[in-house]
């Protein structure tokens, strides 16, 4: 998993540009800040790039930019490397009041943190082109770029012919009998198939049971607080020092706190239902966007082997066209030898890519699990060290009232 | 809180039986959360706390060793020898208490209340579905004499028992007897609320035994011990009392002589509703006279430091509910981030089997590997949280029952209220046959030679209110009496009160923190585990 702040070992010493240092690309995504008005408000951040590549403009620069940027990175990488697991973007938020909750904008500025390091540190996505527009244009050759893209312009005219035939292909099935579409029969992907759906499920129980525990903590945090104020009332009615105990028990449990010192006090479940949402919760949800980056790149595979399939038949009927006008010794013939040599360039070509994207994908898959292994490892980690961590501050904070209440001996204070 | 330490074989070994976890049973609200979670408590058989608490808290592990009673009695799942299991569905145990001290100063060592038996009431068996009523064993043995006594009794008993005791003992704190549950007899037969009516049962027979007064009552003794049917004067009913007092209304009206006024034995009960109409007559204008200040009444409430009292009890009363409101909710939030935690558990060890199931690469299995080691904690924690919980409740049980014990106050309050309005309503009875004399007298004596009738009827009246002043006498001794009552037991209130808090809170606090401190250890130990990914 790579930690965005950190910086990798040696760097400092050596002088960016000399060939002896080794090739480091770090991204930032920092400082959130809000800028429009009403409808048309939204978040920028700025991106900090750190770098000793060639290709790049210098050894540091500074962009800002919006979440649809990041959009049209994620799309623009979808459309160019077929066959890799693109690293997912955080969800667009559907209720317009949490978009500007401190709460939201920090998981999301982690996120798309994450997101560009996972590009930047990826074999073939960190020599993208559109990367490099992304990470050094200025905002206005940006939001250029990203108008561009959008709607059906976004998909280029060959695409479109493809779309055609797609659907011209898919009735010609439906008339001649053939409705099934057409699937790769290897059992070993068929196994990773089922395998991404169903780990879908589990990982998406997993989150919604760790969103549920953040909750809890806050109403665990919340009713302490309130049977605090209670008790509190309750020991007025006492006298003295039993009355004293109540009162420091109360205060006890609406903070939970000891060593804070600013105005505002906050409850340590409370806290902790914070660092549960961003380093155990988030992560869960980030891999269940994985494994839904995964299926997409099925869809792509799938569509990449029809493709292929159907050229090498279209191609094939052309072939025995053209064997036919040859015989025939046809004056059509110069002309089909022509469409035929392109069409089987084309077949070629598609099975190419096809195969490109089955090999990328076995790459990609070890690429996969590894890097989980590693990001769920560390999120069991913080999970657990948080865990401990709060424990031992509520441990602590009811042991330090002990000695007060022993101190308070039965039916002799009052 | 943390006694007997040295309990061996309490480290807990990882209970790895994941399918033991009953997730799906737990009660939505307080009340049965108490029931089942002191039964999970007491069926998983373990109480974490008596193992030595973990090296970080080594040092202070000594304060938490409290007097070997205490411990006892609240860790009794273990320890089945001093018979005091928290509410075991067994029959013949008794109940625990945590005053032990002043249950080792009362008259009984014990009082259980078991095998409920359905028994048919002759007379309404034509009805259907009528007459048919449950019965319970009641076992108990004075500290004093060590023999078992053994009877049968139904509820219809108990509130006898209830209502004898509150006419012989006015002016104390009386144990709230639980509900009469004017239910259809379909609902009266379903045995949870069999079993609620027994737990309720035993506990207030045992509160009534731990009284130091009322534990001591023939009432009580006569309830327990006596063989066959319940030798205690029944509760008439409104019916029989309004007959009752429409046989003696015409006399009461037309004053034939004493019978129509409060004899002294009277005076020393309050007036009943159909049988002393004329009697609740006048003490209601009496009331009234009070409240609208006319004359002053001859004897006042004028114990300043009792009215102090009675406010600072309804403070109390008021504060009690507000924590013991919040205590439930307390409770269920630590229910619920129990629940939780274990349903993350259970999505883990789901994870850890599909990865292994379906594992192509090596970082599958160390992925599903720690998986495990997260679910694993995640239950023990939720089971930590379980018993934290049935402890807490134990703890916080406490403010409810002080709460009820509220009632109590308000009747011996009322009583006092209404000992004193009688004693008014004598004496202004008295001071108006003083003035119906004077004025037969004056008139009388404007006739030359007396007249007879007048001074018969004088005399009449001077005999009245021979009986008047005694009953008066009584009505005075009986108000007196009470307040005495009141104030020795709200003395004996604040005291156990004071005992009773102190012991909750320590407890309360102790409890939190132990938890606490189990579950640091079962996720620091996880989180040494995967601290290579940090």
């Amino acid at each position: 998993m790579i930690s965005p702040q950190r910086s990798p070992p040696g760097s400092s010493s050596q002088s960016p540009r000399s060939p002896s240092a080794p090739p480091f690309l770090s991204v930032t995504v920092t400082d959130p800040v809000k800028l429009g008005n009403g409808v048309q408000a939204y978040i920028s951040y700025r991106v900090i790039t750190k770098t000793n590549l060639p290709e790049y403009q210098g050894p540091e620069k500074i962009v800002i930019r919006r979440y649809s940027d990041f959009v049209w990175l994620h799309d623009r990488l979808a459309e160019k490397y077929k066959g890799i697991f693109i690293p997912p973007l955080p969800e667009k938020s559907a209720v317009e009041k949490f978009r500007f909750s401190a709460e939201f904008i920090e998981m999301r500025r982690q996120a798309l943190d994450i997101f560009i390091n996972r590009i930047a540190s990826h074999p073939q996505l960190k020599q993208s082109e559109d990367l490099r527009t992304f990470l050094q244009e200025d905002e206005e050759t940006m939001e250029r770029a990203r108008f561009q893209e959008t709607g059906i312009f976004k998909k280029k005219p060959a695409d479109l012919i493809q779309i055609f035939k797609d659907v011209q292909s898919k009735v010609s099935d439906v008339v001649l009998g053939k409705e099934k579409p057409v699937e790769e029969s290897n059992p070993e992907y068929e196994k990773l198939k089922h395998y991404i759906f169903e780990l879908e499920d589990h990982l998406a129980e997993a989150q919604k049971q760790a969103y549920r525990l953040v909750k809890r903590h806050r109403e665990l945090g919340q009713s302490l607080s309130d049977f605090g104020k209670a008790i509190k009332l309750l020991g007025a009615c006492e006298g003295d020092s039993i009355g004293k105990v109540f009162s420091d028990l109360g205060s006890k449990s609406e903070l939970l706190s000891i060593k804070l010192q600013k105005e505002n006090d906050r409850n340590q479940l409370v806290m902790q239902a914070h660092n549960l949402l961003m380093n155990f919760e988030e992560p869960l949800k980030d891999y269940v966007r994985a494994v839904q980056s995964i299926k997409a790149t099925m869809v792509d595979r799938a569509n990449a082997f029809r493709q292929q399939c159907e050229l090498a038949e279209t191609t094939k009927l052309k072939e025995i066209n053209l064997d036919k006008l040859m015989l025939m010794r046809s004056e059509k013939a110069m002309e089909a030898e022509i469409e035929y040599k392109e069409l089987k360039a084309e077949s070629e070509e598609a099975t190419r890519r096809f195969e490109t994207i089955v090999k990328l994908m076995s790459e990609e898959m070890v690429r996969f699990q590894e890097q989980k292994t590693a990001d769920l490892g560390l999120a069991f980690h913080e999970f657990a060290k948080g865990q401990a961590k709060l424990a031992n501050e509520i441990a602590d904070a009811w042991r330090s009232l002990i000695p007060k209440i022993d101190a308070c001996s039965p039916s002799l204070c009052s | 809180m943390m006694g007997l330490e040295t309990h061996p074989g309490f480290g807990s070994p990882p209970r790895e039986e994941m399918e033991s976890l009953a997730l799906s049973d737990t009660p939505s609200d307080y009340r049965s959360a108490m029931s089942s979670s002191l039964s999970a408590a007491a069926a998983d058989g373990g109480d974490p706390l008596l193992s030595p608490p973990g090296p970080l808290s080594g040092a202070s592990s000594s304060s938490f060793l409290d007097p070997p009673s205490y411990a006892d009695v609240v860790f009794s799942p273990l320890d089945g020898q001093n018979g005091a299991a928290p509410d075991r569905p067994s029959p013949c145990r008794g109940i625990s208490f945590p005053r032990s001290d002043r249950a080792a100063a009362s008259e009984y060592a014990r009082i259980a209340v078991s095998d409920p038996q359905k028994e048919q009431d002759a007379v309404n068996a034509l009805v259907p579905g009528g007459g048919a009523y449950f019965t319970y064993l009641i076992t108990s043995r004075t500290r004093a004499g060590g023999v078992e006594f053994r009877v049968r009794r139904r509820f219809r008993d108990v509130v006898t028992l209830a209502d004898r005791l509150a006419e012989a003992y006015r002016g104390f704190f009386i144990p709230p007897r639980p509900d009469k549950n004017v239910v259809e007899s379909q609902v009266m037969q379903k045995h949870e609320f069999v079993e609620q009516r027994r737990s309720a049962l035993e506990k207030y027979l045992w509160k009534l035994g731990v009284h130091p007064v009322i534990g001591k009552s023939d009432e009580l003794r006569v309830f327990l011990q006596a063989p066959g049917k319940l030798p205690l004067p029944t509760s008439t009913d409104m019916a029989s009392r309004m007959l009752d007092g429409a046989v003696r209304l015409p006399k009461q009206l037309f004053g034939e002589g004493p019978a129509g006024y409060v004899t002294p034995q009277d005076a020393v009960q309050p007036a009943k509703g159909g049988r002393d109409l004329l009697r609740i007559f006048k003490e209601l204008k009496q009331s009234v006279t009070n409240d609208w200040g006319g004359a002053k009444p001859p004897v006042v409430e004028e114990d300043k430091e009792f009215l102090e009292r009675k406010y600072k009890m309804q403070d109390l009363e008021q504060q009690l509910s507000t924590a013991s409101k919040q205590a439930e909710a307390l409770v269920k939030a630590q229910q619920d981030i129990g629940e939780t935690m274990g349903e993350l558990g259970l999505a883990f060890i789901k994870l850890n089997k599909f990865e292994n199931d379906e594992a192509v690469y090596i970082s599958q299995r160390v992925r599903a590997a720690d998986a495990k080691r997260v679910a694993t904690a995640a239950v023990k924690a939720s089971r930590l949280y379980r018993e934290l919980n049935a402890q807490t409740v134990k703890h916080l049980d406490i403010l409810h029952e002080y709460l009820g014990l509220m009632l109590a106050v308000h009747s011996a309050f009322s009583d006092r209220a209404s000992a004193l309005l009688t004693v008014q309503t004598l004496m202004s009875d008295l001071s108006s046959l003083h003035t119906r004399i004077e004025k037969l007298e004056v008139a009388s004596s404007k006739i030359f030679g007396g007249d007879r009738s007048r001074m018969r009827k004088v005399e009449e009246l001077k005999e009245t209110i021979r009986v008047t002043e005694d009953a008066k006498c009584c009505a005075l001794r009986e108000y007196e009496r009470i307040k005495e009552n009141n104030r020795s037991e709200l003395e004996r209130l604040d005291r156990e009160r004071h005992d009773d808090f102190l012991s909750m809170l320590k407890g309360f606090v102790k409890n939190q923190a132990g938890y606490a401190e189990k579950l640091a250890n079962v996720w620091a130990a996880v989180a040494e585990e995967t601290s290579g990914y940090a």
